[in-house]
Protein backbone atom coordinates (compact mmCIF):
# COMPACT_ATOMS: atom_id res chain seq x y z
CA UNK A 1 0.00 0.00 0.00
CA UNK A 2 1.53 3.37 -0.48
CA UNK A 3 0.20 6.43 1.07
CA UNK A 4 0.20 9.00 -2.03
CA UNK A 5 -3.25 9.96 -1.23
CA UNK A 6 -3.59 13.68 0.48
CA UNK A 7 -3.83 13.45 3.97
CA UNK A 8 -6.69 15.85 5.28
CA UNK A 9 -6.07 16.08 9.15
CA UNK A 10 -3.56 14.96 11.09
CA UNK A 11 -2.94 14.53 14.84
CA UNK A 12 -1.38 17.34 15.37
CA UNK A 13 -4.05 19.28 13.79
CA UNK A 14 -6.32 18.63 16.54
CA UNK A 15 -6.95 20.23 19.92
CA UNK A 16 -9.02 18.46 23.06
CA UNK A 17 -12.40 20.94 22.98
CA UNK A 18 -11.82 21.36 19.58
CA UNK A 19 -15.63 21.04 17.82
CA UNK A 20 -15.98 19.74 14.51
CA UNK A 21 -18.67 21.15 12.18
CA UNK A 22 -21.95 20.34 12.12
CA UNK A 23 -23.99 18.62 9.97
CA UNK A 24 -27.53 18.93 9.62
CA UNK A 25 -30.44 17.04 7.41
CA UNK A 26 -34.02 16.44 6.75
CA UNK A 27 -35.35 12.93 7.60
CA UNK A 28 -37.47 12.03 4.98
CA UNK A 29 -39.72 8.57 4.98
CA UNK A 30 -37.45 7.87 2.62
CA UNK A 31 -33.74 8.56 4.51
CA UNK A 32 -35.76 5.86 6.93
CA UNK A 33 -36.64 3.37 4.67
CA UNK A 34 -33.45 3.66 2.66
CA UNK A 35 -31.81 3.21 5.87
CA UNK A 36 -33.41 0.00 6.85
CA UNK A 37 -33.15 -1.21 3.35
CA UNK A 38 -29.34 -0.22 2.91
CA UNK A 39 -28.56 -1.99 6.34
CA UNK A 40 -30.61 -5.16 5.41
CA UNK A 41 -33.53 -4.62 8.51
CA UNK A 42 -36.48 -5.85 7.61
CA UNK A 43 -38.28 -5.12 10.95
CA UNK A 44 -41.38 -3.38 10.15
CA UNK A 45 -40.88 -0.79 12.88
CA UNK A 46 -38.65 1.05 10.01
CA UNK A 47 -40.62 0.80 6.70
CA UNK A 48 -45.07 0.55 8.14
CA UNK A 49 -46.50 3.36 9.95
CA UNK A 50 -49.14 1.25 11.13
CA UNK A 51 -46.72 -1.20 13.15
CA UNK A 52 -44.92 1.79 14.74
CA UNK A 53 -48.01 3.03 15.64
CA UNK A 54 -49.73 0.23 16.90
CA UNK A 55 -47.03 -2.11 18.34
CA UNK A 56 -44.42 0.02 19.09
CA UNK A 57 -45.91 3.29 20.63
CA UNK A 58 -44.03 5.82 18.51
CA UNK A 59 -45.45 8.78 16.57
CA UNK A 60 -43.41 7.18 13.47
CA UNK A 61 -41.51 4.95 11.44
CA UNK A 62 -37.87 5.62 13.04
CA UNK A 63 -33.94 5.48 12.22
CA UNK A 64 -33.02 2.04 12.47
CA UNK A 65 -29.77 1.05 14.73
CA UNK A 66 -27.26 0.51 12.15
CA UNK A 67 -28.21 3.10 9.67
CA UNK A 68 -27.34 5.86 13.05
CA UNK A 69 -24.03 3.76 12.86
CA UNK A 70 -23.70 4.74 9.39
CA UNK A 71 -24.80 8.25 9.95
CA UNK A 72 -22.21 8.82 12.48
CA UNK A 73 -19.39 7.26 10.45
CA UNK A 74 -20.29 9.85 7.80
CA UNK A 75 -20.39 12.28 9.99
CA UNK A 76 -16.96 11.55 11.47
CA UNK A 77 -14.87 10.67 8.15
CA UNK A 78 -16.18 13.88 6.17
CA UNK A 79 -13.98 15.64 9.09
CA UNK A 80 -11.15 13.47 8.88
CA UNK A 81 -10.74 11.97 5.00
CA UNK A 82 -10.28 8.83 4.17
CA UNK A 83 -7.16 7.98 6.02
CA UNK A 84 -9.38 8.30 9.45
CA UNK A 85 -10.32 4.94 10.58
CA UNK A 86 -12.97 4.03 12.85
CA UNK A 87 -11.37 2.43 15.74
CA UNK A 88 -14.51 1.77 18.24
CA UNK A 89 -18.07 3.29 18.57
CA UNK A 90 -20.58 3.29 21.18
CA UNK A 91 -24.20 5.45 20.83
CA UNK A 92 -27.33 5.20 23.09
CA UNK A 93 -30.22 6.10 21.81
CA UNK A 94 -32.84 7.91 24.10
CA UNK A 95 -35.48 8.88 21.55
CA UNK A 96 -35.87 8.23 18.12
CA UNK A 97 -35.91 10.34 14.78
CA UNK A 98 -38.80 10.28 12.89
CA UNK A 99 -39.57 11.47 9.21
CA UNK A 100 -39.87 15.12 9.53
CA UNK A 101 -37.00 15.71 12.02
CA UNK A 102 -33.98 17.77 11.54
CA UNK A 103 -30.94 16.07 13.02
CA UNK A 104 -27.94 17.42 13.72
CA UNK A 105 -24.91 16.23 14.28
CA UNK A 106 -22.42 17.93 16.53
CA UNK A 107 -19.24 16.96 17.80
CA UNK A 108 -15.99 18.00 20.37
CA UNK A 109 -13.15 16.61 20.27
CA UNK A 110 -12.82 14.76 23.72
CA UNK A 111 -8.99 13.40 23.59
CA UNK A 112 -6.45 13.00 21.55
CA UNK A 113 -3.40 10.43 22.12
CA UNK A 114 -0.95 8.00 20.71
CA UNK A 115 -0.96 4.36 22.24
CA UNK A 116 1.54 2.07 23.06
CA UNK A 117 2.38 0.99 19.47
CA UNK A 118 2.43 4.71 17.99
CA UNK A 119 -1.20 4.66 16.44
CA UNK A 120 -2.70 8.26 17.17
CA UNK A 121 -6.16 8.32 17.99
CA UNK A 122 -8.89 10.95 18.20
CA UNK A 123 -12.26 10.57 21.04
CA UNK A 124 -15.13 12.41 19.64
CA UNK A 125 -18.14 13.04 21.74
CA UNK A 126 -20.55 13.28 19.08
CA UNK A 127 -24.68 14.18 19.94
CA UNK A 128 -27.59 13.53 17.19
CA UNK A 129 -30.45 16.29 18.18
CA UNK A 130 -33.80 17.32 17.02
CA UNK A 131 -35.32 20.86 17.91
CA UNK A 132 -32.68 21.15 20.57
CA UNK A 133 -33.41 17.59 22.26
CA UNK A 134 -30.71 15.05 22.50
CA UNK A 135 -31.71 11.71 20.71
CA UNK A 136 -28.58 10.26 20.50
CA UNK A 137 -25.57 10.41 22.21
CA UNK A 138 -22.21 8.68 20.81
CA UNK A 139 -18.54 8.05 21.78
CA UNK A 140 -16.19 7.52 18.65
CA UNK A 141 -12.60 6.63 19.13
CA UNK A 142 -10.65 7.18 15.51
CA UNK A 143 -7.26 6.59 14.15
CA UNK A 144 -5.73 9.28 12.23
CA UNK A 145 -1.62 9.62 10.98
CA UNK A 146 0.44 11.38 12.81
CA UNK A 147 2.53 12.57 9.76
CA UNK A 148 2.03 13.05 6.03
CA UNK A 149 2.77 9.24 4.90
CA UNK A 150 1.33 7.47 7.91
CA UNK A 151 -1.62 5.52 7.46
CA UNK A 152 -3.76 3.78 9.93
CA UNK A 153 -5.23 1.91 7.65
CA UNK A 154 -1.54 -0.32 6.92
CA UNK A 155 -2.08 -1.22 10.77
CA UNK A 156 -3.42 -5.05 11.42
CA UNK A 157 -3.30 -7.64 14.41
CA UNK A 158 -0.94 -6.20 17.76
CA UNK A 159 -0.21 -2.95 15.41
CA UNK A 160 -3.82 -1.84 15.75
CA UNK A 161 -5.72 -1.79 18.97
CA UNK A 162 -9.00 -0.07 18.66
CA UNK A 163 -9.66 -0.15 22.05
CA UNK A 164 -7.58 2.21 24.83
CA UNK B 1 -41.47 -20.20 40.94
CA UNK B 2 -43.96 -19.10 38.13
CA UNK B 3 -43.84 -19.43 34.31
CA UNK B 4 -42.31 -16.14 33.51
CA UNK B 5 -39.48 -17.10 36.40
CA UNK B 6 -38.52 -20.55 35.14
CA UNK B 7 -38.13 -18.58 31.91
CA UNK B 8 -36.38 -15.90 32.80
CA UNK B 9 -34.38 -18.65 35.15
CA UNK B 10 -33.30 -20.35 31.57
CA UNK B 11 -32.72 -17.54 30.04
CA UNK B 12 -30.06 -16.30 32.51
CA UNK B 13 -28.38 -19.77 32.38
CA UNK B 14 -27.73 -18.65 28.54
CA UNK B 15 -25.45 -15.80 30.07
CA UNK B 16 -22.08 -15.91 28.42
CA UNK B 17 -22.44 -19.19 26.55
CA UNK B 18 -22.05 -18.69 23.01
CA UNK B 19 -25.39 -19.69 20.23
CA UNK B 20 -25.92 -19.22 16.73
CA UNK B 21 -22.71 -19.80 15.32
CA UNK B 22 -24.00 -18.69 11.30
CA UNK B 23 -22.40 -17.95 8.40
CA UNK B 24 -23.72 -15.05 5.92
CA UNK B 25 -25.84 -15.77 3.52
CA UNK B 26 -23.89 -13.51 0.83
CA UNK B 27 -20.72 -12.67 -0.36
CA UNK B 28 -19.93 -8.93 0.92
CA UNK B 29 -20.04 -7.07 -2.33
CA UNK B 30 -19.68 -3.39 -3.59
CA UNK B 31 -23.27 -2.14 -4.86
CA UNK B 32 -24.57 -2.50 -1.10
CA UNK B 33 -21.68 -0.76 0.48
CA UNK B 34 -22.74 1.89 -2.48
CA UNK B 35 -26.38 2.11 -1.04
CA UNK B 36 -25.62 2.23 2.28
CA UNK B 37 -22.98 4.97 1.33
CA UNK B 38 -25.50 6.76 -0.79
CA UNK B 39 -28.25 6.18 2.30
CA UNK B 40 -26.07 8.50 4.58
CA UNK B 41 -24.83 10.72 1.61
CA UNK B 42 -20.86 8.90 2.59
CA UNK B 43 -18.72 10.86 -0.02
CA UNK B 44 -15.92 9.00 1.17
CA UNK B 45 -13.14 8.72 -1.66
CA UNK B 46 -12.24 4.92 -0.03
CA UNK B 47 -15.51 3.62 -1.00
CA UNK B 48 -16.08 5.54 -4.30
CA UNK B 49 -12.64 5.62 -5.80
CA UNK B 50 -10.35 2.71 -6.88
CA UNK B 51 -6.85 5.03 -6.19
CA UNK B 52 -7.86 5.93 -3.01
CA UNK B 53 -8.42 2.19 -1.90
CA UNK B 54 -5.57 0.83 -3.90
CA UNK B 55 -3.47 3.38 -2.23
CA UNK B 56 -4.91 3.08 1.25
CA UNK B 57 -6.41 -0.07 1.88
CA UNK B 58 -4.92 -2.45 -0.64
CA UNK B 59 -8.47 -2.17 -2.65
CA UNK B 60 -11.81 -1.75 -1.81
CA UNK B 61 -13.43 -2.19 1.23
CA UNK B 62 -16.76 -1.68 3.15
CA UNK B 63 -17.25 1.07 5.73
CA UNK B 64 -16.88 -0.56 8.99
CA UNK B 65 -20.32 0.38 10.19
CA UNK B 66 -21.29 -1.74 7.72
CA UNK B 67 -20.20 -4.79 10.10
CA UNK B 68 -24.14 -5.89 10.88
CA UNK B 69 -25.05 -5.69 7.30
CA UNK B 70 -22.97 -9.17 5.92
CA UNK B 71 -24.92 -11.14 8.39
CA UNK B 72 -28.77 -9.91 8.14
CA UNK B 73 -30.38 -13.03 6.48
CA UNK B 74 -32.65 -12.49 3.68
CA UNK B 75 -36.28 -12.03 4.26
CA UNK B 76 -37.17 -14.82 1.87
CA UNK B 77 -34.99 -17.69 0.60
CA UNK B 78 -36.15 -20.79 -1.42
CA UNK B 79 -37.53 -23.47 1.32
CA UNK B 80 -37.35 -21.32 4.15
CA UNK B 81 -40.66 -21.76 5.50
CA UNK B 82 -40.11 -19.37 8.92
CA UNK B 83 -38.94 -15.97 8.54
CA UNK B 84 -34.67 -16.04 9.35
CA UNK B 85 -34.23 -13.46 12.06
CA UNK B 86 -30.91 -11.50 12.49
CA UNK B 87 -29.85 -11.81 16.22
CA UNK B 88 -31.68 -14.34 16.95
CA UNK B 89 -30.76 -13.95 20.91
CA UNK B 90 -32.62 -11.05 21.03
CA UNK B 91 -36.03 -12.94 19.32
CA UNK B 92 -35.95 -16.05 21.82
CA UNK B 93 -35.79 -13.34 24.71
CA UNK B 94 -38.90 -11.57 23.97
CA UNK B 95 -40.75 -14.97 22.91
CA UNK B 96 -39.68 -16.34 26.35
CA UNK B 97 -40.45 -13.62 28.53
CA UNK B 98 -43.43 -12.84 27.22
CA UNK B 99 -42.47 -9.42 26.29
CA UNK B 100 -44.11 -8.34 23.03
CA UNK B 101 -42.71 -5.20 21.59
CA UNK B 102 -38.51 -4.57 21.87
CA UNK B 103 -36.53 -1.89 20.96
CA UNK B 104 -32.54 -1.49 21.07
CA UNK B 105 -30.98 1.44 23.06
CA UNK B 106 -27.59 1.03 23.06
CA UNK B 107 -25.02 0.07 20.79
CA UNK B 108 -21.31 -0.27 20.58
CA UNK B 109 -19.17 -1.80 18.00
CA UNK B 110 -15.27 -2.00 18.00
CA UNK B 111 -13.69 -2.66 14.57
CA UNK B 112 -10.56 -5.32 14.00
CA UNK B 113 -10.10 -6.44 10.43
CA UNK B 114 -11.07 -4.68 7.46
CA UNK B 115 -14.04 -6.29 5.31
CA UNK B 116 -13.25 -6.85 2.01
CA UNK B 117 -15.34 -7.60 -0.96
CA UNK B 118 -15.90 -11.54 -1.49
CA UNK B 119 -15.74 -11.97 2.27
CA UNK B 120 -18.21 -14.28 3.40
CA UNK B 121 -18.71 -13.70 7.72
CA UNK B 122 -19.06 -15.63 10.74
CA UNK B 123 -20.98 -14.87 13.28
CA UNK B 124 -22.05 -15.99 16.63
CA UNK B 125 -24.08 -14.22 19.71
CA UNK B 126 -23.51 -14.10 23.21
CA UNK B 127 -26.30 -13.20 25.94
CA UNK B 128 -24.49 -11.24 28.44
CA UNK B 129 -27.05 -9.65 30.72
CA UNK B 130 -31.17 -9.88 31.44
CA UNK B 131 -31.94 -7.17 34.28
CA UNK B 132 -34.60 -7.17 36.73
CA UNK B 133 -38.02 -5.51 35.45
CA UNK B 134 -37.90 -1.91 34.72
CA UNK B 135 -40.54 0.70 33.75
CA UNK B 136 -39.79 3.58 31.24
CA UNK B 137 -42.24 5.29 29.18
CA UNK B 138 -42.73 2.72 26.50
CA UNK B 139 -43.58 -0.09 29.19
CA UNK B 140 -42.80 -2.57 31.62
CA UNK B 141 -40.13 -5.12 30.40
CA UNK B 142 -36.04 -5.90 30.49
CA UNK B 143 -33.03 -4.77 29.39
CA UNK B 144 -30.49 -7.08 28.15
CA UNK B 145 -27.30 -7.06 26.36
CA UNK B 146 -26.68 -9.08 23.30
CA UNK B 147 -23.12 -9.62 22.30
CA UNK B 148 -22.19 -10.29 18.31
CA UNK B 149 -18.56 -11.57 17.45
CA UNK B 150 -17.86 -11.41 13.36
CA UNK B 151 -14.89 -13.05 12.29
CA UNK B 152 -14.02 -13.52 8.38
CA UNK B 153 -13.55 -16.34 6.18
CA UNK B 154 -9.93 -16.79 7.27
CA UNK B 155 -10.84 -16.62 11.18
CA UNK B 156 -9.86 -13.17 11.31
CA UNK B 157 -11.75 -11.40 14.28
CA UNK B 158 -13.65 -8.75 12.58
CA UNK B 159 -15.54 -6.67 15.30
CA UNK B 160 -17.18 -7.45 18.08
CA UNK B 161 -20.29 -5.67 18.77
CA UNK B 162 -22.74 -5.37 21.83
CA UNK B 163 -26.89 -4.53 21.43
CA UNK B 164 -28.66 -3.30 24.69
CA UNK B 165 -32.13 -4.52 24.08
CA UNK B 166 -35.39 -3.33 25.70
CA UNK B 167 -38.28 -5.62 25.45
CA UNK B 168 -41.48 -4.41 27.08
CA UNK B 169 -45.50 -4.82 27.53
CA UNK B 170 -46.92 -1.32 26.69
CA UNK B 171 -48.81 -0.32 29.30
CA UNK B 172 -52.34 -0.40 29.00
CA UNK B 173 -53.38 2.98 29.23
CA UNK B 174 -52.17 3.35 25.56
CA UNK B 175 -54.58 0.41 24.56
CA UNK B 176 -52.35 -2.09 23.99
Amino acid sequence: MSTSVKTQLLLDDITVGQALPDLSYKVTATTVVLGAMATRDWRPMHHDKDFAVERNGTQDIFLNTPNQAAWFERYLTEWTGPHGRLARVTFRMKGSVFPGDTMVLSGVVESVDVDHVGCGFVTVAVSLSVDGLVKTTCTARMALPRFADDNPWSRSRDQWRPSP
Amino acid sequence: MTTTDAALAEMRDLIGEEQYHEVGEFPVERSYVWTSCASVENGNPLYWDDEVADALTNGPIAPPSMVSVWFRPHHWAPGRTVEALPLQVHFDLKAALDLPEAVMTDNTIEFHTPVRMGDVLRTHQVLRSVSDEKTTKLGTGRFWVIEVVYANQDGDLVAVESYTGFGYRRRKAEGS
